[in-house]
């Protein structure tokens, strides 16, 4: 069991690694590609700008390892912009390939206030193990001025509903998870979907 | 839909959380750590903390408390007071907040808060205005509400958006303090002004006092001192007026 949380100078990065200390989990900072090797479950965090997160994910050449690693099926959850960069493009910054991993893009939020930010009721689609043991009711920590646009919309777990606005709070696919909001600020709530992925 | 946020805000001076009457007497509160966890379980949406000593040498006590917090603090905080550069902000970021509130300095070089935009994303830059009324207007006030402008409110709040605050914090001083309910009317006026989320603050006496800034205004959030530190209130207490009254709140 090797935890490997993506090192790419992303701004939740320490709020992350706090939550899973909190939760006795280990994990190893990963910022190479060498480091990356030994991983058998991935943790992608992520806040600011798409183009700047996959100009700092290419410098330290961690793209194409990231994609093998999932594609072999090693288990990968995305934070915040960290789903945002499993898809193959954003609105946020055009002509930038994003992963890939998913079908589809990123495109900017229709709601009346952006950014989105606060906590969100979670509307469910279907189950998955990361939302195993939840309350009926889950609200969730949001702060994004984007959203994916799944080409397959079955990969979506959970939506949120803004104004006339509705996006994907949670998307799977295979051994991928990712949540648009952060576990890590959500309290305890998101805790439980941190340790489901590490346990998963 | 968005819930409504309810922030406790607290004031800390040299890495300790403290409580004085209008920045006098200041005396330690406990150990902040115990107190920022109360203020969670109680269903603080978020939490805000103000250093109210905002000097150099004091800066590290204040990092370390950032980081003390951030390993058991499981909602978004924001850290206040004192900052006056993307360096200052890149270090209370690093050691584990989520966000940054400027005020004063802002002010007085209002490219601020595009550096601070452009670095770490305008969802972590609060930009916090500290307001007082003179007849009709509005105006900014910086130092800590000591020092008038000649600038109205509402064009600050929307230029600043325009450069990059991602939120705004919007403190009434006629009210402050006063426990006699938010100033509504500037309230209502930003949130009209801004396609921003709007904090509304100053004035907090008891739970219809949420009640009418969340029913008359678009803000987003109400941060509030006194009637969180006393005792009186708890934030599930008051969310639970709120939701009789038929605001949506998250119930922690």
């Amino acid at each position: 069991m090797n935890l490997a949380l993506i090192d790419y100078g992303a701004g939740n990065l320490r709020s992350v690694a706090n939550a899973l200390r909190y939760l006795d989990c280990a994990f190893d900072l990963c910022d190479s590609a060498t480091a990356l090797k030994g991983a058998t479950r991935i943790i992608l965090p992520g806040v600011g700008h798409f183009g700047a997160a996959m100009h700092e994910l290419n410098r330290r050449g961690l793209v194409e390892p990231l994609v093998e690693r999932v594609r072999a099926g090693v288990p990968l959850l995305g934070i915040c912009l960290g789903l945002q960069l499993l898809f193959e493009s954003s609105e946020e910054a055009p002509g930038v390939p994003g992963l890939g991993l998913l079908a589809g893009g990123v495109r900017r939020l229709q709601t009346k206030v952006v950014p989105h930010m606060g906590w969100n009721r979670l509307v469910f689609q279907r189950a998955h193990a990361i939302t195993r043991g939840l309350p009926d009711t889950v609200h969730c920590y949001f702060a994004n001025s984007f959203a994916a646009t799944p080409a397959d919309t079955g990969v979506t777990v959970a939506e949120v509903r803004q104004d006339d606005d509705t996006f994907p709070a949670i998307v799977a696919d295979g051994s991928l998870a990712a949540t648009q909001f952060h576990p890590e600020k959500s309290g305890p709530v998101g805790l439980i979907m941190l340790r489901n992925f590490v346990q998963c | 839909m968005l819930t409504r946020r309810i922030i406790p805000c607290l004031d800390v001076k040299d890495g300790n959380v403290v409580k004085g009457v209008q920045f006098q007497n200041l005396r330690p509160m406990g150990d902040p750590l115990e107190l920022a966890r109360r203020h969670v379980l109680g269903g603080a949406d978020e939490l805000c903390f103000l250093d109210v000593t905002a000097s150099i040498e004091a800066r590290p006590l204040l990092i370390d408390l950032i980081r003390r917090l951030s390993e058991v603090v499981f909602v978004p905080f924001t850290i206040g007071g004192g900052i006056q550069s993307v360096a200052d902000a890149r270090d209370i970021l690093r050691a584990g907040a989520d966000k940054i509130g400027v005020n004063t300095a802002a002010v007085q070089r209002p490219e601020l808060l595009r550096e601070l935009a452009e670095e770490f994303g305008a969802q972590c830059v609060v930009l916090s205005i500290d307001t007082c009324s003179r007849g009709e207007t509005w105006f900014v006030t910086t130092h800590g509400g000591r020092t008038l402008t000649d600038r109205p409110a509402l064009d600050w709040a929307q230029q600043a958006v325009d450069l990059g605050a991602g939120e705004i914090l919007l403190n009434a001083i006629d009210t402050d303090g006063q426990r006699e309910g938010f100033s509504i009317g500037i309230t209502d006026a930003v949130c009209r002004a801004v396609t921003v989320p709007v904090i509304a603050s100053g004035g907090a006496g008891g739970a219809e006092d949420f009640v009418q800034v969340f029913q008359k205004t678009g803000c987003s959030a109400a941060l509030a001192a006194s009637i969180f530190h006393d005792g009186s209130w708890t934030s599930n207490r008051l969310k639970e007026v709120l939701r009789e009254r038929g605001i949506e709140v998250r119930l922690g």
